[in-house]
């Protein structure tokens, strides 16, 4: 697919924005937008998020021969894609400049900066050494590729733990994760990327440029620097002419940048290797949020009560004909059963039954169901003042729960309705919400 | 193909529907037999629409979309009343009659080629324009946004524009200024704020003047008196759309206190 064409009056919006020192999200001119990482249930696999810009970053090692050259050392691999999804240009199996430029950069900030110690991912020398592997996707493009790629292979190589290994003589023992924890990798230091975007040439600069600051931009400068002030790497690009004190300026805004990237990366880092040692839960599907669509929705009861509608539209249907009548009375809005007006509370006792018996939750909402569509039936068919009369009738079909049909007092038909809300939510909560079930009586 | 009993369409208003529904539309009862008309007591009896997102099969109206279910009660006209499907989506696909905002990409002789969001470009000849002629061609350059409608738009062809009406008057359409912001938004925000009345820009305007163009294709044009103030508005329109109404009003109370 092509990419959408930058229009003549964004290209000079953005720059009189930029000359009025407005960026388009509010940001000022050297803030970085949020970093968030998140990591997955393997060592070795993290999600960072610079804005909505998202990498993944998955590291793999396995034990091959190693180089000729090169016998002691371990083997590093670098590779950066960009996944169609990340933007409207990206085209499977086109090698376009962009994706040489950052695969570049990558492998001169993680390698040429010897970040991770080669020398002790030897097993055998000459024979048998670890090769890492890092995989890097971009998920989504909202400007500042690489820094986002820089970050989320630096954590994704830290988070790694490889297998452990001995060697005694001539014999090499792979432990798998349960014989012996995994080793983590030997890392000196982390090298992070921060770029800069030039406007007006060199006037203007602009830290973390975002997507459509990007294309409007003269040039850009990549800095990749460690929080002990080390530059490992540094690389101009768009043609742009700097002045060494715009250079310098640069590199002291990096530092800073740096520093606080790092912080955030060791939290990171410390939180994740908490949750993983009490226990607790991790994993990519507890960091994503549920992100809301839309604003305009109906607040819907907890995920839980739409199991009733499912479960309760399956015995529907597998009941006769005439309950399809009364599907919509039962289930008129989620999470509320409407057994009838005129009917007493019956639901207290349905308490014990619960705490009584263990029993699965279909068949106590089958339960429940049939048992709303019987009251349903008898309600309109018979006269009201037969309430008292109709527990008893009923208790003689087959079901044992139908103990819990006692009759109340008529006043409490209106506590009836809401006591079978409370109910209804609780009960397809079963496991987890008794106690707020208990609460709400 | 296990076809479910259809459900009447009356019941599912406002409802989600998903594709592979049924919808079945009530029978008038004056279909057979002799059609008397009898004066005022007859109600005409009008053509039922079946809007975006619904087609016509044996039974009644088949779901297409996935969404909510939507009607529209006959009255006014001949129209016999409408049901269709509100979706979102973030994609735009070219519909014939619609208004939308495209940018040039090229310019080949007598055609300008202009890019919609859709699949293919969309094409926009020089002449129509209100008032252009052979000799007075439009100022158009690569790069400028263009308001117009759709005259063709169907999925084997490529969709042909035009900035006129029927009578030949531009109606507002044309090349859009120079200054101001052009941005994205999803489909169902743009017809929310088409809807007449819409809350949010009534809201947005007292906070101060600005003009704006919306486009079917989710692109908006917005242009206030400083860079700061156009900012805002943009901000604000990007977060309708998750913002419920309470916490855009608090939004938009905080900015007029500034």
């Amino acid at each position: 697919m092509k990419a959408t064409p930058l229009s003549n009056c964004e290209r000079r919006f953005i720059l009189r924005a930029v000359e009025e020192r407005k960026r388009l999200d509010g940001r000022q001119c050297y803030d970085y937008r949020n970093v968030r990482i998140s990591f997955g249930a393997d060592y070795g696999c993290c999600i960072v998020e610079l804005g909505k810009t998202r990498v993944l970053a998955q590291v793999s090692c396995e034990l091959v021969p190693p180089k000729p050259n090169r016998p002691t050392e371990g083997i590093l691999f670098f590779n950066l894609e960009l996944s169609p999804m990340a933007a409207p240009g990206f085209e499977p199996g086109r090698q376009t400049d962009l994706l040489v430029k950052l695969n570049r950069l990558i492998e001169r900030c993680l390698r040429n900066s010897k970040c991770i110690d080669t020398e002790s991912l030897c097993v055998v020398a000459g024979e048998k050494v670890w090769q890492i592997r890092l995989d890097l996707h971009l998920l989504n493009h909202d400007g500042n590729i690489i820094d986002a790629a820089s970050i989320a292979g630096i954590v994704a190589l830290c988070h790694f733990r490889r297998p452990d290994v001995s060697v005694q003589g001539e014999e090499v023992t792979v432990y798998t994760p349960e014989e012996r924890d995994p080793v983590p990798l030997s890392i000196h230091h982390m090298p992070i990327c921060v770029s800069f975007a030039f406007f007006q040439q060199g006037t203007y600069l602009l830290v973390d440029p975002s997507e459509r600051e990007e294309r409007v931009m003269d040039g850009v400068l990549v800095i990749a620097m460690n929080k002990h002030r080390e530059i490992c790497t540094m690389q101009s690009s768009g043609g742009i002419m700097l002045i060494k004190d715009q250079v310098l300026r640069c590199s002291k805004i990096t530092a800073v940048k740096v520093a606080e990237i790092t912080e955030l990366i060791q939290k990171a880092l410390e939180n994740d290797q908490k949750v993983r040692k009490e226990g607790g839960k991790f994993g990519f599907a507890e960091s994503i949020p549920n992100q809301k669509i839309t604003a305009f929705k109906m607040e819907s009861a907890a995920v839980d009560t739409n199991n009733v509608e499912e479960q309760a539209e399956e015995i529907i249907t597998k009941a006769d004909p005439p309950s399809e009548v009364f599907a919509k009375p039962i289930l008129h809005t989620p999470g509320t059963a409407q057994i009838g007006e005129g009917t007493e509370n019956s639901w207290g006792d349905l308490e014990e039954s619960d705490r009584e018996e263990a029993a699965e939750e279909e068949d106590e909402s089958e339960v429940t169901a049939l048992e709303c569509q019987r009251m349903e039936t008898e309600d309109t068919s018979t006269a009201k003042e037969t309430k008292k009369d109709e527990p008893i009738v009923l208790s003689d079909s087959e079901e044992e729960e139908v103990v819990i049909l006692e009759p109340q007092e008529p006043p409490k038909k209106t506590r009836a309705q809401t006591n079978s809300k409370q109910e209804n939510t609780s009960k397809k909560a079963f496991n987890k919400r008794r106690k707020k079930k208990r609460a709400a009586y | 193909m296990a076809a479910g009993s259809g459900v009447a369409a009356e019941s599912c208003v406002g409802q989600v529907v998903l594709p592979g529904d049924v919808l079945l539309l009530p029978v008038h009862p004056e279909e057979d037999g002799e059609r008397l008309r009898l004066g005022a007591g007859a109600a005409p009896r009008g053509r039922l629409l079946c809007g975006p997102g619904l087609r016509r099969c044996a039974g009644g109206l088949l779901v297409t979309k996935c969404g909510l279910l939507r009607h529209r009660p006959a009255g006014g006209g001949a129209a016999g009343g409408a049901y269709w499907v509100d979706s979102q989506q973030k994609r735009y696909v070219p519909v014939k009659g619609d208004h939308v905002i495209g940018i040039v990409t090229a310019k080949a002789g007598d055609v300008f080629k202009l890019d919609v969001g859709g699949s293919e470009q969309a094409s926009l000849s020089y002449l129509a324009f209100e008032g252009a002629t052979k000799r007075n061609r439009p100022n158009v350059q690569v790069g400028d946004l263009i308001y117009g409608q759709f005259l063709v738009a169907n999925k084997d062809m490529e969709p042909e524009m035009v900035c006129i009406d029927s009578s030949g008057r531009s109606s507002g359409m044309g090349i859009i200024g120079q200054d101001g912001f052009l941005f994205k938004v999803s489909l169902g925000l743009i017809r929310k704020l088409l809807a007449p009345k819409c809350e949010i820009i009534q809201e947005l305007s007292q906070l101060y003047p600005f003009e704006l163009v919306l486009g079917m294709n989710g692109r908006i044009w917005v242009k206030a008196k400083t860079v700061q103030q156009t900012l805002i508005i943009v901000n604000i329109l990007e977060a309708c759309e998750y913002m419920t109404a309470e916490q855009r009003k608090q939004a938009l109370a905080k900015l007029s206190g500034n």
